[in-house]
């Protein structure tokens, strides 16, 4: 399920959450949506989903508009933080409801995910612990089978046995039952490797919209001497650098051809990857002071 | 998992690899799937594929449509040819530059070789 957004605005009275983001999403691929606090995650999962009517720009979902639109939005599905679940008496009720909301809804499979989360179906979802509410959220999210399914940290007091079955279970059934899903986290490294395609957003901006490897191509360490360091990043995008005595390291973003590879590891430096987290924590550092250069803007939306 | 050094799909193309030149996997085996492998290293299955890609650009594997991926008939003597292109590069360069580092003669290292190769 295709989507594209184009010159989306969410205000919130004078605040504006989400500030012109445009982009087009093919589908059929897991995408992770990153982005710190308040950086507007959450309003634009809502506004996909049509829980919220935007301020400017259009959505559309399958080339069709969202908001008061069932047709579009019984196949839209967004699960957030602790679950859509709350006020529905027991689990058993929220699948019930799930069930007769979601046209592809498969009852023996959330079954199986009660029972891999250790739910009770006679459980009052409001008695329910956090971690419990969020596993009911994941449970509806998976079975609901929406062609577009959205996690907005959906985690949240799970501990990590769950969140790891959670993880389990969505790539598996994505596999099984490809479709469009979104996963908004703050737990970049722990499901980075799930992403095929990355967007960050950052003060209701959108930042880039990547491959994942070619966004993890993008970040190179460099390490070895300072003067050697130094030498060899003078021009480069240095997004942060560290000092221990003699030796420096510096995180490179931009892509680095054959030849300055050549060059830097002659020069006696070394070379290694970034995790997706750091680069995210760098790229939306709200001081630019520790930018020795300005990030190349990405031509947003688009993915090459 | 993973050593974080490269790209999680090269380090799975050479897996593969490793596990075609020790024998593990033989010339006409069938590999396991992208999305067995993705369940398994726990990452997206376009991941798993691009490894996969590789290995075939490489000649490694190939593709029988429908049916899946399975280890070329020469696989292990064109990899077997190819470590050993590298050898001295890869393997032996780096060794005697940190011989030199810590101060061990070269002929201390050949004479160690040849104890190895007589008790083999």
């Amino acid at each position: 399920m295709n989507i594209v957004a184009d010159g989306l605005r969410v205000d919130y009275g004078t605040v504006r959450a989400v500030d012109g983001v445009t982009f087009s999403l093919d589908g059929g691929k897991i995408y992770g949506l990153l982005g710190r606090n308040g950086s507007g995650k959450t309003s634009l999962l809502s506004v996909l989903a049509a829980f919220r009517k935007q301020s400017g720009g259009t959505v559309r979902v399958g080339g069709r508009p969202v908001f008061e639109n069932a047709d579009v939005t019984r196949d839209i599905c967004l699960i957030r933080d602790a679950g859509e679940t709350v006020d529905i008496g027991t689990a058993a009720d929220a699948l019930d409801f799930a069930e007769w909301l979601r046209p592809n809804w498969d009852a023996e499979y959330a079954h199986a995910l009660m029972d891999r989360f250790a739910l009770k179906r006679n459980a009052n979802v409001k008695a329910m612990s956090k971690g419990q509410r969020s596993a009911l959220g994941v449970v509806v999210g998976l079975a609901s089978r929406a062609p577009l399914t959205m996690f907005d940290e959906s985690y949240i007091g799970m501990d990590a046995p769950a969140r790891y079955a959670f993880y389990d279970a969505l790539l598996a059934d994505y596999m099984e039952h490809p479709r469009t899903i979104i996963l908004s986290t703050h737990l970049i490294g722990e499901v980075s490797s799930l992403f095929e395609e990355v967007l960050i957003i950052n003060r209701g901006r959108l930042l880039l919209h990547e491959r994942s490897e070619t966004l993890l191509a993008r970040g190179t360490s460099v390490t070895g001497p300072v003067a050697a360091v130094d030498a060899f990043t003078t021009g480069l995008t240095v997004l942060n650098t560290d000092r221990l005595g003699p030796t420096k390291v510096a995180m490179v973003y931009g892509d680095l051809d054959e030849t300055s590879r050549r060059k830097a590891v002659e020069a006696g430096l070394e070379l290694g990857p970034i995790a997706m987290q750091d680069l995210f924590v760098r790229l939306t550092d709200p001081d630019p002071a520790t930018l020795n250069a300005p990030v190349p803007t990405e031509p947003a939306g688009e993915v090459r | 998992m993973f050593d974080d050094q490269s790209p999680i799909y090269r380090q799975i193309a050479d897996r593969i690899k490793t596990e075609v030149l020790n024998g593990t996997l033989s010339g006409g085996d069938q590999v396991m799937s992208t999305n067995r492998y993705a369940a398994f290293y726990r990452i997206n299955p376009a991941t798993a594929a691009k490894a996969f890609q590789q290995l075939v650009d490489e000649g490694v594997l190939y593709k029988k449509r429908g049916i899946g991926m399975f280890v070329s008939p020469d696989a292990r003597e064109a990899l077997r040819t190819r470590r050993r292109e590298s050898f001295f590069a890869e393997v032996v360069a780096p060794m005697v530059a940190e011989a030199k580092v810590i101060g061990i003669p070269l002929t201390d290292i050949v004479k160690r070789i040849n104890e190895l190769e007589e008790h083999a």
